[in-house]
């Protein structure tokens, strides 16, 4: 039966959309990527995010929520300015994780 | 002097024919795919090198300091420098006096290959004349000289610390066969000489030898084997030479005059590139050199690994090491050979990260800051100084002390520079920066940029086009502030040490300034490692994967050397340097020099 | 026979633990490095959930050590065992024998100069907590303004920061930080005040009603998100950087002044004693207990024990109560090896 809602395809995060096996893919280039606990460290430091909207810790919760274009474009103005990686708490190894991310997924429309 | 075969013409130079003329056709076409893949400007560049005589001269002078006498390796280690001047020098001239003697003795063979080389197989001599005498104890001098080298080459693999090298590679297969062949080739050359020296005659080393053999083995009988075996360990080396080490040995000429011509690595395998790559002896300085090496594990991650790994064409293998290397650049300063690893490295990085996504456009949006009039000297904290406020701070206090008046370009972040997008191999991305930046810059009218960052420093210097702006790294402009008096320090007894950072120091050759600056304020003390030798902090952005625990190791042993005279302070010049060491430094503290002199200002 | 227990730390634990093994009829040596008894707490100035003030706590506790032998300003220089005994030599010149040693040695606060992008030492309005506590007894400090007008408070300063080199919770500062909110706004209540955590951890009884307190009834705005930088104005504030995470979005903020939460980790002199014997301690730098549920009060080596937050981070009544077990751990230690 049809009651006639619908909702707006970006209205809501749909957990069937994550890419498990390029997701995979990325841990194993970079595991750190596992590490981030989501303080925003990186992108209140950001260089870039002055200017553009740039944040890893966002790229890395998109790419969970399979909102894998999404995570591209807070990564794209990224100068890889290597700020991030002194400030991470986790020690994460940022530079290298924006690179792997654009790897992986960098096709994606 | 006379011919005593004739013909001039024995089988024996059959395997040494071999050898050679394989060994000259792959160098012609490797010389030939060298010269196809670089580009055409560059092609260019290396024609004209050849008529300017300016560059010939410097050429010729690093070929013979280089190739033959190989005074950097003399400046490392003495004995380490004699092994291979005596094997580089000695060979040399010996094929050089051999040329002369058959030019002056035998004309008639001339432009003959093989004859120099068994020049004393085809002669006999008919009477003893002074000059015969002089060019017969030239050529034993010369080969006693190989073989002291020789013999000091094969106590090194024994030994290697006695001649400075804590660690040497693991040879490859065609290493080990050119090197027994290079082990054997000088010392049968001796015995085929000596059993020889009865007929062709000798001097002080062969004609012993020959009277020696004589009386165990009786003369004529050994003369055969000998010079077979000799013509044989030589054909033998020059086939294993493309696939060993020892193709550095005239892959280095060529190196030299591409380098003096101004050619750059712009690929990773191929061109200049290749050049590089060949030129590398494998002789593991580079492997006491790295910072990595204090573990043993990253041993595997030094330069002529990978290296190694690029003659063979393993990707995987290429691509793990070049995205480990630090870019300290230490490797490369001590190199023997100057091999730029570090370009290697980038454009490596780059065949991956190049075509990598990115996204600019929010450049267009920034306006060029607006400086008051009297203004001339710009400061540029950049972007890893905003994570060290002490450093700006202090700045701030030396320019109000000196009466400077100053912009402060970046007080709310500026842009970045562009050298850590140049280090993960994207130039393409950098050159954007670049450009941007310079259009800011020229734009403000500074006539002077102060910076803080080394790592800006580097890349505002090798690839910005700043005309009539003058760069200076904030150790440079304190160093002039004090010595025109235009602010005082006052000197007490504490005790510094000062850690070159790898980007002002090895990377801008800035070593006197930092340290002039150190010996105004109280007693400067040495690290084990300093200037050139200095041991990266570990923090370098220039690593891709290298993880943080290994790093923490690399901190852990540049404190260790510097603070081997146990000083009071570590004073650094690089926001990263002082962010890791301070972060870690348990005992000694650690500031930046502009601290320190701030802290001392009266 | 020889019923001598020594005590390393006079902080609230070895006051506690010395008072219970005194009762025991143990004869107790307790020795402290400072002047003072008290350790942090004779610092504090009132305590959360309830500010009770810490005064009437520490005086709580010194009176119950009435009868226990206690040294002040002494260190120890040497410990070795001696057949199934400590000798412990002490800086003052006596030499104790005894069966059991309670290391009570607590905690150093995080030196938070050390996480320089904070500029604690560098910029006049950034303090830390225990300079805070200290203002609220002394009711002095240049750093705090007349009527500072934004106040910021940043949660895990050297906690849960490798490169702090320091990956574990402190435990104690979520709460502390939004009593000392709680406290400045009733001070300046004209103030706006921020806490900028990660994570809030509220666990303990009456935790969750001070928080709901602190945003219901003094109006404290709590930002998830970790400071990354701070920088100065030329008047000497400071302007703060953050992600307002939740919303998504690179935050700053100028302030007149700027508290740090330091954290917790194992203190220097404790560590000192424990090399002297070999003590082991974990990744955290804290000693290690010989189990982990059944066992938390001793060390692999017999005879010594360990309570209070020399073995990670606690709060007061958890420390307290370790020097209970504590003290009844060393009393069934007396028990079986005699029997």
């Amino acid at each position: 039966m049809d009651f006639g809602f619908s909702l707006s395809p970006s209205s809501r995060i749909d957990l069937d959309l994550f890419d498990r096996e390029r997701f995979r893919q990325l841990t194993e280039l970079e595991p750190d990527v596992l590490k981030c606990m989501a303080c925003g460290s990186c992108t209140a430091t950001c260089t870039a995010g002055k200017f553009a909207k740039n944040s890893l810790r966002s790229a890395i919760l998109c790419l969970q929520n399979g909102q894998q274009a999404q995570a591209l474009e807070y990564l794209k103005p990224c100068m890889l300015c290597g700020k991030c990686f002194m400030v991470c708490p986790r020690g994460i190894n940022t530079r290298h994780l924006i690179l792997s991310i654009l790897k992986i997924y960098g096709d994606t429309k | 002097m006379k011919e005593r075969i004739i013909g001039g013409y024995d089988n024996f130079v059959i395997p040494f024919m071999i050898g050679i003329i394989f060994l000259l056709t792959y160098l012609l076409i490797g010389l030939i795919r060298i010269l196809k893949h670089i580009p055409g400007e560059d092609r260019k560049k290396l024609l004209f090198s050849f008529v300017n005589p300016k560059i010939l001269a410097k050429d010729i002078r690093d070929i013979i300091r280089d190739c033959l006498l190989h005074v950097k390796i003399f400046k490392r280690n003495i004995l380490l420098g004699y092994m291979h001047a005596s094997i580089a020098f000695g060979w040399f001239m010996l094929i050089v006096i051999g040329h002369i003697e058959v030019a002056l003795f035998v004309p008639q063979r001339n432009g003959s290959l093989y004859y120099p080389v068994f020049y004393r197989f085809f002669v006999s001599e008919q009477n003893y004349t002074l000059k015969g005498a002089f060019f017969f104890f030239l050529m034993d001098f010369f080969l006693l000289v190989v073989l002291s080298g020789v013999g000091l080459a094969m106590y090194k693999r024994i030994r290697s610390i006695a001649l400075g090298m804590r660690r040497t590679t693991k040879p490859c297969f065609a290493d080990r066969v050119a090197l027994y062949c290079l082990w054997s080739i000088f010392p049968l050359r001796l015995l085929a000489e000596g059993f020889t020296a009865g007929i062709s005659g000798g001097s002080f080393l062969t004609k012993p030898v020959n009277m020696l053999f004589a009386n165990f083995f009786g003369n004529d009988l050994n003369i055969y084997p000998t010079w077979w075996a000799y013509s044989i360990a030589l054909g033998l080396f020059f086939l294993a030479m493309p696939f060993s080490r020892y193709m550095h040995i005239p892959t280095e000429v060529l190196l030299i005059v591409m380098r003096n011509a101004g050619l750059k690595v712009t690929r990773p395998r191929k061109g200049f590139a290749e050049a590089e790559i060949y030129s590398c002896s494998s002789c593991g300085i580079c492997l006491d050199a790295c910072p990595m090496n204090v573990q043993k594990k990253n041993l595997k991650y030094s330069s002529v690994y990978f290296i190694r790994f690029l003659r063979r064409h393993n990707t995987r293998k290429i691509n793990e090491i070049a995205d480990k290397c630090l870019m300290c650049g230490k490797c490369v300063a001590l190199c023997p050979v100057g091999v730029e690893s570090c370009n290697i490295k980038m454009a490596q990085r780059g065949t991956v990260t190049e075509k990598l996504p990115y996204d600019y456009s929010y450049l267009e949006k920034i306006e060029s800051p607006v400086m008051a009039s009297q203004e001339k000297v710009l400061y540029f904290a950049g972007c890893m100084t905003h994570l060290e406020p002490a450093i700006i701070k202090s700045m701030k206090r030396i320019f109000e002390a000196a009466g400077e008046n100053y912009y402060f370009a970046d007080s709310d972040g500026g842009l970045c520079c562009g050298r850590p997008l140049m280090l993960a191999g994207k130039k393409e991305a950098a050159r954007e920066l670049i450009r941007k930046n310079t259009e800011l810059f020229l734009a403000s009218g500074c006539k002077t940029i102060v910076l803080s960052c080394p790592i800006c420093l580097r890349v505002f210097r090798d690839e910005y086009k700043l005309p009539g702006i003058r760069l200076l790294h904030h150790t440079q402009y304190i160093n002039a502030l004090i010595k025109n008096g235009r602010i005082s320090v006052s000197k007490d007894e504490t005790s510094y040490v000062y850690h070159d950072p790898c980007e002002l120091g090895r990377g801008c050759r800035i070593y006197n300034e930092p340290r002039n600056v150190v010996m105004a304020l109280g007693e400067l003390k040495h690290a084990a490692k300093e200037r050139k030798e200095s041991i990266c902090c570990g923090g370098s952005v220039g690593s891709l994967t290298l993880n943080f625990e290994d790093r923490a190791k690399i901190t852990q042993e540049s404190l260790r050397t510097l603070t081997v005279e146990s000083p009071d302070k570590i004073v650094t010049a690089c926001p990263l340097c002082l962010k890791t060491f301070s972060d870690q430094s348990k005992a000694t503290p650690v500031c930046d020099i502009a601290q320190a002199v701030a802290e001392k200002m009266v | 026979m020889n019923k001598n227990v020594m005590v390393i730390g006079g902080g609230p634990c070895g006051l506690e633990a010395s008072a219970q093994l005194h009762k025991m009829g143990y004869n107790v040596i307790l020795i402290e490095k400072e002047k003072q008894l008290g350790g942090h707490l004779a610092k504090w100035d009132r305590l959360f959930p309830e500010g009770i003030p810490a005064r009437e706590v520490l005086d709580t506790l010194i009176e119950r050590i009435n009868g226990v032998k206690c040294f002040t300003e002494t260190e120890v220089v040497s410990i070795n065992l001696l057949d199934k005994e400590y000798n412990v030599i002490l800086s003052n010149g006596i030499t104790v024998l005894s069966k059991a040693v309670l290391m009570t040695s607590g905690f150093d606060l995080f030196p938070a100069e050390k996480k320089e992008e904070y500029g604690y030492g560098i910029y006049d309005r950034v303090i830390t907590n225990a300079d805070l506590e200290n203002y609220f007894k002394s009711k002095n400090d240049a750093r705090i303004a007349e009527n500072p007008k934004r106040i910021g408070f940043v949660h895990c300063v050297g906690s849960r920061d490798e490169k702090a080199g320091n990956r574990h919770c402190s435990k104690v500062c979520c709460a502390t930080a939004v009593k000392q909110a709680c406290e400045i706004k009733a001070l300046f209540p004209d103030a706006e005040v921020f806490c900028f955590y990660m994570d809030l951890r509220m666990f303990g009884r009456g935790y969750e009603d001070m928080y709901l307190k602190a945003q219901r009834d003094y109006g404290i705005r709590f930002i998830r998100g970790r400071v990354s930088e701070v920088s100065e104005t030329i008047d000497r504030q400071v302007i703060v950087k953050a992600e307002d995470t939740l919303s998504g979005k690179p935050l700053k903020v100028t302030l007149d002044l700027l508290v740090l939460m330091a954290g917790m980790q194992n203190s220097q002199a404790g560590i000192r004693v424990g090399n002297k014997i070999g003590m082991k301690r974990s990744e955290d730098g804290f000693f290690t207990t010989k189990g982990s549920i059944l066992s938390l009060q001793e060390c692999d080596k017999a005879g010594i024990f360990y309570a209070g937050a020399c073995t990670g981070p606690k709060t007061l009544p958890e420390t307290l109560n370790e020097a209970r077990a504590a003290a009844i751990s060393v009393h069934n230690y007396f028990y079986d090896t005699e029997n």
